[in-house]
């Protein structure tokens, strides 16, 4: 595939003892790097809010470090379970839950909100994962369908906060799981058949008004230049308006004079292709590309059918984060509330991505203790 | 059963199988970010031109210019609420060398706190360089001085005027004018769901209370606006287009700053309220509360000391007694029952009753004590009126009953807010059977009868229900609305707030309306009258009606003995009155709290105000 991906498997260095993968480890950290100059910018040279970025990071990068320490054979041992408590928290949440921004997402534990969709982002995908490695791989038809359910409950309950960007990457995840371990192919063309009937369904009964606003919005933006189409018409200004060389670092006008809204949240990579234009584009999506590659290389070397399974999973699931935002802010598709992972300012999401790439640091490391099993 | 499976895998081929999805996963990974590519060549390479010259032209920035707010001034064109510059000390951050240096040095010629320094680099981190930031607000003339004087040592650092509000008469109109203060989140949804939100977008202050609550609207104003073109670091290079703001309506009131400093000086350390107007229109001409407080404090936010001290004083001075205050109206209202008798033919002029110190209801032995202890005798509804006689009352409001009397109270106005422009009023109670079944969950006996008939028991009014229904019985049934503006004014021209009277109760016969007023005139001019002593040799004429308001029921044949009662349980004196006797137009109402009998208290303060007003011609007329 790529051969530095590939050489990495020698280079056994010291980081490897404490389970970390030094090349996915380098394209995280280049990613963070790149994102925090741009975040400074973003923010209107605001230095408490990089501080406060790079605080949170520094906690995501220790939940990373922590999760690499724990063997694929114990996480597996949590898939149900967590599984389990995390989908009742979510029927909690929709009883007693928190109502912010109009949805309810947030169940307050007294010394902390906690957001359970947050802890589902992991859940589903191992607990499929769990369900699916305990039988011969490709699975049977009743085994896909057990797995079908086992993602549908969750991304309903949270579709029903109502939170569309978590359930749709949530669902991904488990789909994902299902996909990696051999679907048919005829299947595969069968469901995508059916949701292309199904949209007009959702789109009449299951969605709520101002997602349905969002989605016009989205098919003409122009024609609310001033409501909710006003984001994606200055958003596209502003990266077009980068050029290919960008307008320099700080330079952005439509950033820089507040034109731009949301721009250190969901709406950063506008900053960055204003400010460092296609070359800046091409040199995250690289980074991107890079990070995604060695996760998916990580996952086929694992193994162990769940460790692959999980592996795989999160690494898609990073790619659905990426591409969904970049797709929003670009007028591909549309305003979902999706962050540009490790990029965008705060972000519930981060701890949980962090997490996820800790296990599969894990699987990339604890490969001899496994062999053994 | 696992283990079996485990057994029977084929390991290579469901590896192989795994990685085949994996590769197919990398490349359709691969193939979604060639159409972000694709899409970024559109929008950034080909589409280019298109982009950057809208990103040009958005430059053009509206930035809210606040309107003035409208001024308040007395009858006489005196100003109450001004607006005043106020001066701040503002720097540039970008055109001072050395903040720490400069700081150090302007710490040195004038007073700047280490928590102003802070606060201040705070906001230093968190704006551009080139805005003007606040180091300290509020400078006095000596401080503009000495920072004029060394202006040539310190580039960057300005002194900035802003206008703010200012009550020049401080604690004398702090009750009827309010204050503002900075907008707060209960305000902001309050402009939101008024719709007003995006006409306050310049403006940091609102109303809080008072006239200026009332009259925010009117106030304000509306906002203006410039489209100012900024370059790309988003400094203002040229106005393009300017809309200026509109400033508020000003105010005239009816109230008379002499009337106000006569009721201040008069009431003193007194708790208490004077409010005085026109019966005619409804023209509020005095409105005072003792103690009062200065609404400057708050204008700039109060600090929670002063806050504190005001809200835990014992003497209350953030109530506002006029229309917040709860009282037992006493016998003041003696007057608008008898009127109800004579009305429904239950007593008539010339009903007599024999006075012998009590009241007693049939068959029951409990005694209704006369303030008199050894009685009246003789009362028609004259004397009952003049010598405020209980017992007379006590026999006629048994006959009347609770129905009637609640009915037609509340239409003449008590238990009803009395509509004046400020919404701090009250709620008071006119009780009825059903008021007492809901309240108390209990029937209405004839002993409740007996203590409303001489205005105590569940009845509460303010002083200003008090004036306004007394003002029915001067008008033949008409009641005005309170109102303490007069005219509103802005550019476009002037208009005056409605002095319309409100019908209330249907009028049977108005000699009955003449007797009362009759009554009320022997009140203060004949030598039994409770008011004769007070408006003895006054230069106008003059009717009216006192009261005096039992906080503490007394025992059976116990003597009420203010010395040995605790002095916030003592009497409260009232009196209401009017002048002059043919067409009055200035009718008062006085109550003082905890302080003795209406007749020897209230009435001479009532006497002092309409002395004023007769002797300085304040005057509605002209």
């Amino acid at each position: 595939m790529n051969d530095s991906l590939v050489n990495s498997r020698h280079s056994n260095s010291r980081l490897a003892f404490f389970h970390i993968d030094t090349p996915l480890l380098l394209g995280l950290l280049a990613l963070v790097g790149y994102g925090l100059l741009v975040l400074y910018s973003a923010s209107g040279q605001n230095e408490r809010m990089v501080e406060a970025q790079i605080i949170r990071l520094g906690v995501a990068f220790a939940v990373m470090i922590g999760m690499a320490q724990i063997s694929p054979l114990t996480i597996r041992r949590w898939s149900l379970p967590l599984f389990i408590v995390g989908t009742l928290l979510l029927v909690a949440v929709l009883m007693f839950g928190h109502i912010g921004k109009g949805a309810q997402r947030w169940l307050d534990l007294g010394f902390m909100k906690f957001q359970p969709s947050e802890i589902m982002k992991l859940a589903v995908p191992m607990a499929i994962a769990w369900f699916i490695s305990s039988h011969n791989l490709p699975p049977k038809f009743r085994h896909l369908l057990i797995g079908f359910l086992m993602c549908a409950v969750p991304t309903l309950l949270i579709a029903q906060q109502p939170d569309l960007g978590t359930s749709i990457l949530i669902a991904g995840a488990g789909i994902f799981v299902l996909f990696l371990a051999g679907m048919s192919w005829k299947l595969i063309g069968l469901i995508v058949a059916l949701i292309s009937a199904f949209a007009p369904v959702l789109w009449l009964f299951g969605m709520h008004d101002y997602q349905r606003r969002r989605v016009l919005t989205f098919i003409n933006p122009e024609s609310d230049p001033l409501g909710s189409g006003y984001h994606i018409i200055q958003s596209k200004i502003a990266i077009g308006s980068g050029g290919v060389d960008g307008k320099g670092w700080m330079q952005g006008t439509q950033s820089q004079l507040e034109f731009l809204p949301e721009r250190h949240t969901d709406f950063i990579f506008s900053v960055l292709s204003e400010e460092f234009g296609l070359i800046g584009v091409l040199i995250l999506l690289a980074i991107y590309l890079f990070i995604i590659g060695r996760g998916l290389l990580i996952a086929s070397r694992a193994q162990d059918n769940y460790a692959k399974l999980v592996a795989g999973s999160f690494t898609l699931t990073f790619f659905v984060y990426v591409f969904v935002n970049i797709g929003m802010v670009s007028g591909l598709l549309p305003v979902v509330g999706v962050p540009l992972p490790l990029v965008s300012y705060g972000g519930t999401s981060m701890v949980t991505m962090m997490a996820a790439f800790g296990i599969i640091m894990s699987v990339s490391t604890h490969k001899r203790s496994m062999a053994k099993t | 059963m696992l283990r079996k499976r485990v057994a029977m895998q084929d390991v290579e081929a469901e590896s192989r199988l795994f990685s085949q999805r994996a590769l197919v996963a990398m490349l359709l990974v691969m193939l979604a970010f060639g159409v972000i590519i694709i899409n970024m060549y559109h929008l950034q390479v080909k589409s280019y031109q298109v982009y950057q010259t809208r990103s040009e032209g958005n430059r053009i920035k509206v930035v809210p210019l606040a309107p003035n707010r409208g001024l308040i001034t007395d009858r006489n064109g005196i100003l109450l609420a001004e607006n005043r510059p106020v001066f701040s000390l503002e720097l540039v951050p970008e055109q001072v060398e050395d903040m720490t240096a400069t700081l150090a040095e302007l710490a040195s010629l004038i007073s700047i706190s280490e928590e102003q320094q802070q606060s201040f680099l705070k906001e230093v981190r968190q704006q551009r360089r080139f805005n003007s930031i606040a180091l300290k607000e509020q400078l006095n003339d000596e401080e503009v001085a000495i920072i004029a004087v060394n202006q040539h040592r310190f580039p960057g650092v300005t002194v900035e005027a802003r206008l703010s509000r200012h009550y020049p008469f401080g604690n004398l109109f702090t009750h009827a004018l309010g204050y503002i203060g900075r907008i707060n989140t209960n305000d902001l949804k309050r402009l939101e769901d008024s719709d007003q939100l995006a006409n306050y977008a310049a403006t940091r202050d609102i109303g809080k209370i008072g006239l200026e609550r009332y009259y925010e609207t009117e106030l304000h104003g509306t906002m203006g606006y410039q489209e100012v073109e900024v370059n790309n670091r988003g400094r203002l290079i040229r106005v393009l287009r300017s809309v200026p703001a509109q400033s508020g309506k000003n105010i005239q009131l009816n109230l008379d700053v002499g009337l106000q400093l006569t009721a201040q000086q008069i009431l003193l350390e007194k708790r208490g309220a004077i409010v005085a107007m026109d019966p005619r229109d409804g023209a509020v001409l005095a409105f005072y509360s003792n103690p009062s407080y200065d609404p400057n404090l708050f204008v700039h936010g109060i600090s929670s000391s002063n806050y504190n001290e005001l809200l835990n004083s014992p003497d209350r001075p953030l109530i506002n007694r006029v229309t917040q205050g709860i009282y037992p109206p006493a016998s003041t209202i003696k007057p608008h029952l008898a009127l109800l008798g004579l009305e429904t033919n239950t007593i008539t002029p010339s009903t007599r009753i024999w006075d012998p110190g009590f009241f007693q209801l049939p068959g029951v032995e409990h005694r209704y004590r006369d303030w008199k202890r050894w009685g009246h005798g003789w009362v028609d509804v004259y004397s009952a009126i003049v010598e405020s006689c209980d017992t007379f009352f006590y026999d006629m409001g048994v006959k009347l009953g609770i129905d009637r009397i609640s009915d037609y109270m509340q239409k003449l106005g008590f238990g009803e807010k009395s509509g004046i422009d400020i919404l701090e009023e009250s709620n008071t109670n006119m009780p009825s059977r059903g008021w007492k079944r809901a309240r108390h969950n209990q029937p209405w006996y004839h002993g409740d009868t007996v203590a409303v008939s001489i205005g105590q028991g569940y009845w509460t009014s303010s002083p200003m229900q008090l004036l306004t229904t007394t003002a029915v019985l001067l008008n033949d049934g008409l009641r005005p609305t309170p109102h303490m503006a007069k005219t509103l004014t802005n550019d476009a021209g002037s208009e005056q707030v409605s002095t319309a009277l409100q019908p209330t109760v249907n009028v049977v016969n108005t000699r009955n309306w003449q007797v009362i007023r009759d009554a009320m005139l022997q009140t203060v001019n004949t030598p039994k009258g409770t008011a004769f002593n007070a408006f003895r040799n006054a230069s106008y004429t003059s009717g009216g009606k006192t009261g005096t308001a039992q906080l503490v029921s007394i025992a059976q044949d116990a003597k009420y003995d203010a010395n040995a009662l605790d002095e916030r349980l003592r009497d409260n004196a009232m009196y209401v009155g009017y002048a002059p006797a043919e067409n009055p137009s200035i009718i008062i109402a006085v109550t003082v709290e905890n302080i003795g009998g209406g007749g020897s208290t209230a009435a001479p303060i009532a006497r002092q105000m309409l002395d004023y007003y007769f002797s300085a011609g304040v005057n509605n007329d002209e």
